[in-house]
């Protein structure tokens, strides 16, 4: 546990800043911020009902996890920052915030006998860059800088391309191997299309947030 | 059993006919990942890139970027992050590396240059060429152009477990690549897995590239490629995306393709690229060569490249 009282996973190169906010016996939370954001300090007020521990982990190049050099993101490298974090906290219900929601859902199809059900809020980064490129795809320039959030997330991030095909692939292996009910909550008000996609599936329906903590702890 | 020893104190000299390293060798700072570019020829003359394929490393043109520099060119490659001599990188992505080929360029010239690129350095150096075609004149294209697979026909369900199986895979080894290095061997162990992979080249080749991809650790050889990396994966991109912009490429291209099936191979046939083809590419079919199509055929791909470059128009 560090000074600042985060414990630190490594994830292949990365350092990855895990934050327990609360320490109880019963079903485990993980908390996934969004594009550009970091864990909050305190657990938020709409989940201070949930009976289990609570867990917030700063994604590769947010808050207090290493800031790589030279970029490289991928929506998919921060699944496996989420999948680290399930690996040291064990089977846990997601609860994901704009890109964290996108993170959430994969790893919900990705780890579905991990993954007690994950819920989708809105948040920076829902809509990811769309569903297919651009006209032109040109390199993506940025400053490298020892802050967080790196410059490199927020522009490789932003741009994340999420055809909706490829988001049916994760919500089938939910389905199929999941034992939630159902696999995922859309909370969001905001319907990319990948979202609309896994919403199009058995796999998700939309719900209210304290729904979907009340429905997923009692199924932990 | 491995021995560590064997081969360490003729390593430095081992040979290959035609082989030349090269004429300069300098470093290029990527955003903070040190990017190692190699030089063949006049400092003066207009230069002409060489982008590798994935697991590859920029001197494995040790024998076809000389007969490109001996015939007036400025041949500049580089090691692409995580590979060769370049610095290992946290993070990879296909932009990534994007950036890295455009900071490569960028320490060479402001000029417009030609680019030829292999398998996987192709598919980066032709998305370069789409996005800033003033950087660049002319494209050649080896055995890396873009390909709509044709789905396995098995049932969803089966597709949802080959899935399941490969995302399940890659996060696995994700798990644990913090503590992974790559595996030692001795010195003809390294040319004889390489071998596996490449099982057309010769050993006198795959020798020559363990010489000049590999470091030699006290238990054993290692290639120097991060071992963070692995073959297969997954993402959002999808083929026909690259198809669907091909037509349009902005810069008159030469584009082979070896047509003998390999593991690193496209598998892809004159048909299957010929309707995607932008207007006046010069298609080169190879039927009795695999892959890696520079380095079966080197002199003949040589001339067919510098015959382009002399003939096309900017």
């Amino acid at each position: 546990m560090s000074a600042d009282g985060f414990q630190t996973l490594i994830h292949a190169k990365i350092r990855l800043a895990l934050h327990p906010l609360e320490d109880r016996p019963g079903p485990r939370l993980l908390l996934l911020h969004g594009l550009g954001q970091r864990s909050p300090k305190q657990t938020p007020n709409e989940i201070r009902d949930w009976p289990g521990s609570v867990f917030a982990l700063d994604f590769t190049g947010h808050g207090a996890s290493t800031i790589p050099r030279g970029g490289g993101y991928t929506a998919e490298l921060l699944m496996g920052d989420a999948d680290a974090a399930l690996e040291k906290i064990g089977p846990a219900t997601l609860l994901g915030r704009g890109l964290g929601g996108y993170v959430a859902a994969m790893l919900a199809g990705a780890r579905a006998q991990l993954v007690r059900g994950a819920i989708v809020c809105d948040g920076p980064g829902l809509a990811g860059g769309g569903t297919e490129p651009g006209k032109s795809t040109g390199p993506i320039v940025a400053d490298s800088t020892d802050r967080a959030p790196d410059p490199f997330a927020l522009l490789e991030l932003a741009t994340d391309l999420r055809p909706p095909d490829y988001a049916s692939t994760f919500a089938r292996q939910a389905l199929a191997g999941s034992t939630a009910t159902p696999p995922v909550t859309v909370c969001a008000l905001e319907r990319p299309e990948w979202l609309t996609a896994w919403l199009g599936s058995p796999a998700a329906t939309p719900g209210t947030l304290a729904d979907a903590l009340r429905r997923y702890a009692q199924m932990q | 059993m491995t021995d560590p020893h064997d081969h360490d104190a003729d390593a430095e000299h081992v040979v290959y006919p035609g082989a030349r390293r090269a004429d300069r060798r300098r470093s290029v700072d990527s955003y903070g990942i040190e990017i190692a570019v190699y030089e063949w020829g006049d400092r003066d003359a207009p230069v002409l890139l060489l982008a590798h394929g994935g697991f590859d490393f920029a001197r494995t043109y040790d024998v076809f970027a000389p007969m490109l520099a001996d015939a007036g060119w400025r041949v500049v490659s580089w090691d692409q992050r995580g590979h060769g001599d370049s610095q290992h990188a946290a993070l990879y992505s296909w932009g990534a590396d994007g950036r890295d080929a455009l900071a490569v360029l960028d320490s060479t010239t402001d000029t417009p240059v030609a680019v030829v690129g292999h398998s996987k350095g192709a598919g980066v150096t032709m998305d370069l060429v789409h996005g800033l075609p003033e950087r660049f004149t002319r494209f050649v294209n080896i055995d890396g152009l873009p390909s709509a697979r044709p789905q396995p026909d098995v049932s969803d369900h089966e597709r949802t477990r080959m899935a399941a199986r490969t995302t399940a895979a890659w996060l696995d080894h994700r798990r644990a690549i913090a503590s992974k290095s790559r595996r030692p061997g001795s010195f003809d162990e390294l040319a004889k897995r390489r071998g596996r992979m490449n099982p057309r080249l010769s050993i006198e080749w795959l020798r020559y590239l363990v010489s000049a991809g590999a470091r030699h650790d006290p238990d054993g050889w290692r290639w120097k490629l991060d071992p963070s990396m692995r073959f297969g994966g997954f993402g959002p991109w999808r083929p026909d995306w690259s198809l669907r912009r091909m037509p349009k490429f902005p810069r008159p291209m030469l584009a082979l393709l070896g047509m003998m099936p390999e593991e690193m191979g496209s598998g892809l046939t004159p048909d299957d690229v010929r309707p995607h083809l932008p207007p006046g590419t010069q298609l080169e079919v190879f039927s009795d060569t695999g892959h890696f199509i520079h380095i079966e055929k080197p002199r003949e791909v040589a001339d067919l490249v510098l015959r382009f470059l002399r003939d096309s128009n900017p």
